[in-house]
Order: C-alpha cells, then sequence, then structure tokens
C-alpha cells in the first residue's frame, strides 16, 4: 500500500500576535466564569473588610481622626463617615491587588497542568500565553473595582470626582492592575506547586497596612513611617484617594511617584516573568 | 508498509542533551540518531530516565540541544522553530487540557490558536468530538472527565490543526485496555492518512501492535533498531519484553533521574505471546 506521505504543505506560520493574545484572554474570562470561586473571593474580600473597618472599627479609629485632619474626608464628616472617606480609595487598590494573587494561581496551574507546554509547541505569539492572563484578571479587576465602589456608595460614600479625575482614576487603577498582574504572573511561575503559587502574592496585601491606607503614616512611630513614606503604596493609595476626592490636596509628585511606581514594578515582573516563562524545565 | 515518497519527517543526528541545575550536570541524552520515514510510525522504547521524553521535548522545540541537529517536517529546530511548530502536534505525557473548560471549547480554543477560522474551527471541532466519541460529553466541563475521556480530548486538541507530525508520549499510560485500544485504532486512523508519528511507550505489546519501526534507547543512546519482528529474530527473542530486557540493563542510581518510579524497567504483563 502506497500512503501518499505529507512531508510539508505546511501553511506559512504568519505569526498573529493580536488574535493569540485575544484568543488568550477569552479563555482567561471564560475560566473566570466557569470558576466563579476565584471572582467571588476577588469581590467578596474586599467588601468584608469594607464592612469589617467601617461598621467594627470605623467608629474608634474614625473619631481619633478628627474631621479634616486626613486627606480625603469630606469636611464635617467624623467617625465611621469619615474613616468610610478614608478606606474606599485603599479599598479600591487591595481589590486590584487581590486579581494580583489571582494571577499568580492561574499562571501556576497552567505550568502545572501541561497546557502551557502545549502552548509552546503550537505556532502562536509566545507572549499571549502570559498576556492572557495579565489581561484577564485585569479586566475581573476593574469589574471587581466598579462593584466595591458601588457597596461603599451604598454604604454612604459620596466621591467628589469630576471626568476628568474619574478618567485618570480608570487608568491609574488600570496601570496598577497589568503592572502586579506580571509581577504575580512572576510569582506564580516561580512557585513550586498551585498550593504554594499564592503565598508570595500575600506580601503585596500587606502593603497598603503597612502605608497610607488604613490610618495616616504621621502616627506611625519612625520606623515604620520611613517605610510608610518610601513603599510603592504610599504614592498610589495617596493618589486615588486625591482623585476620587476631586483632586483636593494631590500634589503631583505623588502621581509621578504612584505611575513610576507602577511602571517600575510592571518592568520588573515582566521580565522577570519572561526569564521562568522561557526557563528550561526538566523533562 | 507505507513507501515514503517524500524523505524522512523527522531526522536526528547526533543529538545530545544535558541538564544543568544545582548539583551538577547530568547527561540524558549522548548522540541520539533517528530516522522517520514520512507516514509511518516508530515507537521510541527505554526504560524510565533512558530520555525518551527529553527525546520528545528537543524535537517539540520545547528544550534546547546542546549539540546535534533535528530537522522535524523538513524544518531545523533551532532555526525555525515556528515552522515546525507551525507542522507538529504533541500529546504530553501529562495531560493538556483545560479542565475548567468544556470539551468544546478546548477544541474551539485550539481551532483558534490554529487560526482556522470561526465556520472552519466550528467544523473541525465538531468532526474531532464525533470522531474520539465525545459528542455526548461535549458540553460537560473537562473536570468531569474520566481519564480515558481526558486522554481522547488531549489527542483531539493535538489534531486540530491537522498536523503532519504528531509526537505521543506514553500515550496510553494509565488507560484502562479498552480506552488503549480506542487510541490505538486513532493512531492507525491517523497513519493511514499520512500522519508521521513518533510514540514513546513502555509498553511493548503497544510498540509490537503499532510500530513499523522501534528504537530502543538506554542511556541515552539508541542501542537498537528495526521493525519489532526484525528485533525480536536478531536477539533470538519470542517477544518484545525479551529484546527490551536484554538491551537493557537496570538503569544506575545516578541516572534514575525524574522517576519517582521505583527502579528497573517498567515491564507490561499483558505481553504474552
Amino acid at each position: 500500500m502506497t500512503t501518499i506521505a505529507t512531508t510539508a504543505p505546511t501553511t506559512t506560520a504568519r505569526p498573529r500576535p493580536v488574535a493569540d493574545v485575544l484568543t488568550m484572554l477569552r479563555r482567561s474570562l471564560l475560566r473566570a466564569v466557569r470558576y466563579p470561586g476565584l471572582t467571588v473571593f476577588l469581590v467578596g474580600g474586599p467588601m468584608v473588610m469594607l464592612l469589617l473597618f467601617v461598621y467594627v472599627f470605623g467608629g474608634a479609629f474614625g473619631g481619633a481622626f478628627g474631621a479634616g485632619v486626613a486627606p480625603g474626608i469630606t469636611p464635617g464628616a467624623d467617625g465611621r463617615a469619615a474613616y468610610l472617606d478614608y478606606i474606599t480609595p485603599t479599598l479600591l487598590v487591595i481589590t486590584v491587588v487581590g486579581g494580583a494573587t489571582s494571577v499568580a494561581v492561574s499562571a501556576a496551574m497552567d505550568a502545572a497542568s501541561g497546557i502551557m507546554s502545549r502552548f509552546k509547541t503550537m505556532a502562536i505569539s509566545p507572549g499571549s500565553i502570559l498576556s492572557g492572563h495579565v489581561l484577564g484578571f485585569a479586566v475581573q479587576a476593574m469589574i471587581a473595582v466598579v462593584l466595591v465602589l458601588g457597596a461603599a456608595i451604598a454604604m454612604g460614600y459620596r466621591p467628589g470626582a469630576d471626568a476628568l479625575d474619574w478618567l485618570a482614576l480608570a487608568g491609574l487603577l488600570v496601570l496598577l492592575g497589568i503592572c502586579l498582574d506580571w509581577l504575580c504572573v512572576a510569582m506564580g511561575l516561580n512557585a513550586r506547586s498551585v498550593e504554594t503559587a499564592s503565598n508570595t502574592p500575600m506580601i503585596l496585601l500587606l502593603l497598603p497596612f503597612l502605608g497610607s491606607g488604613f490610618v495616616p503614616v504621621e502616627t506611625m512611630p519612625t520606623a515604620v513611617r520611613w517605610f510608610a513614606e518610601h513603599q510603592p503604596f504610599t504614592p498610589v493609595i495617596d493618589t486615588v484617594r486625591g482623585l476620587l476626592g476631586g483632586g483636593a490636596g494631590l500634589d503631583g509628585s505623588t502621581v509621578v511617584q504612584a505611575v513610576a511606581w507602577c511602571v517600575v514594578i510592571g518592568v520588573a515582573g515582566y521580565v522577570w516573568a519572561r526569564a521562568l516563562f522561557r526557563r528550561e524545565r526538566r523533562l | 508498509m507505507t513507501t515514503s515518497v517524500r524523505g524522512p519527517a523527522i531526522e536526528v543526528a547526533g543529538l545530545r542533551k544535558s541538564y544543568r541545575s544545582k548539583s551538577g550536570t547530568q547527561l540524558v541524552l549522548d548522540g541520539v540518531d533517528l530516522v522517520v520515514p514520512a507516514g509511518t510510525i516508530t515507537a521510541l522504547l527505554g526504560p524510565n530516565g533512558s530520555g525518551k521524553t527529553t527525546t520528545v521535548g528537543v524535537l517539540s522545540t520545547l528544550l534546547a540541544a546542546d549539540a546535534g541537529t533535528v530537522r522535524v517536517a523538513g524544518h531545523d529546530v533551532a532555526r525555525a522553530p515556528d515552522a515546525v511548530r507551525a507542522s507538529i502536534g504533541v500529546t504530553g505525557q501529562i495531560t493538556a487540557v483545560d479542565e475548567l473548560l468544556t470539551g468544546t471549547e478546548n477544541l474551539r480554543l485550539m481551532a483558534d490558536l490554529n487560526h482556522l477560522g470561526t465556520a472552519a474551527g466550528r467544523r473541525r471541532t465538531t468532526d474531532l468530538l464525533e470522531q474520539f466519541g465525545l459528542a455526548e460529553a461535549a458540553g460537560k466541563p473537562v473536570a468531569t472527565y474520566s481519564g480515558g475521556m481526558k486522554r481522547k480530548l488531549d489527542l483531539a486538541m493535538t489534531l486540530v490543526g491537522t498536523p503532519s507530525v504528531v509526537f505521543l508520549d506514553e500515550p496510553t499510560t494509565g488507560l484502562d485496555p479498552r480506552s488503549r485500544r480506542t487510541l490505538w485504532d486513532e493512531v492507525r486512523a491517523l497513519v493511514e492518512r499520512g500522519t508521521t508519528i513518533l510514540l514513546t511507550t513502555q509498553y511493548l505489546e503497544e510498540a509490537d501492535r503499532l510500530a513499523d519501526s522501534v528504537a530502543v534507547l538506554h542511556d541515552g543512546r539508541i542501542v537498537a533498531e528495526g521493525t519489532p519482528a526484525e528485533l525480536k529474530s536478531v536477539h533470538d527473542a519470542g517477544s518484545l519484553d525479551e529484546v527490551f530486557l536484554a538491551l537493557t540493563e537496570p538503569p544506575t542510581d545516578d541516572e534514575a533521574g525524574t522517576d519517582a518510579a521505583p527502579a528497573g524497567p517498567t515491564q507490561d504483563k499483558e505481553n504474552v505471546r
């Protein structure tokens, strides 16, 4: 019997990076729909914190602030209402961080399941494999941010932002999301197992507490205060707070620092993730 | 028997590969030469840790060779990895499916990544689901599939892009006899359509039944090559089992390598002929 050997009617491998990234983004979002547990955690976590901090700690913390002492607080507001003003911006940032910790799990799952090896042996844009996760979780984080903000508004929060502030706010949070996602993709690829993939990114969730997230840095002891003033989340949270408050008390250098930190984190995360992605895994 | 009209689909010459780690360098492939004519099945046989998976890794562009030349579907894997990728399909040792998606969604994902276009992608998905007996489970999440169903979907995903060369790394490990036979039928059907297949296996019966040619890998080298019948007659053996045992000494400690399996070659108890 003679079989016609088909050695090379090879369809010319024309790279189509945009199509590949969109396909991978669709996969990431489809996974989110199929596995809503992660998304619920994304929205649920910050909402629980919001309720806890406002209704349990808010009376005491907000009372200690005194009206008008900290930035972002509506003049005249006190106690619980003042504290809601103060921490709503923080919780939006924490929502974005939460999304990033989930990216680590997704990336680790891909690496462990063998599907990443399958993708690597296909004629697709290699960048699309990780970008799909990054963009997918950035989209999820933005949806979660809207829901958390909605909850804060339902609790009485009244942002003073105008259209331009909202636009800047959306831009900063998307930037923060994408940059943190790249860092967390790298952390996920670096993890030994899916179970430990979210351990390292968890440190990121602590940083807002060691910054201007929940209390003004001026109230902290010197060493902690120094750290708080020089870590990325303080300028990011201050910028979000300033934009939501309508730009009052927000100075340009804070915004520059916030954006610069995001870019540094994003570039470092991307370079690290790419190196880990290209690293040969022993077969 | 198949007659190849266009030359080999896989040509490997002097392939060397070692892994570097903190504990030192470990040589896995020590000059592998292998030729697989187009439209045939070659089985790569060898004990645990002999380098079968590493060979497939290099041939499928996942790993870079230290030395030697490797051409797959007419393209050099080092110089034109994307051309190679466009011609191959790989079913690795670990099942590579997205457990959260359904069977249909997994296949559609492959169709999109192969740039088939919506209509052609749909058709290909439906055909493959039908062909692998997965039509009924198509809309269910893969996490609910049995091991055999996952493996079938895995192979179907590999075939979406109609690859001319297919690598199957221990495709039937852990499958029950019925699933194994179904998979064998699919593999035979593929070859009838002109696909070239390189199969690694520990099941000697599998090699005996499927392969046109068998290459035995031991200590990073091909120690014997030929049709199953040739190997049996040269080694005066009644089965490939005996050939295998004659050719492969139990691995020494330092090459037990990645496999956590008990030392010594795995024997297929079913293979009594």
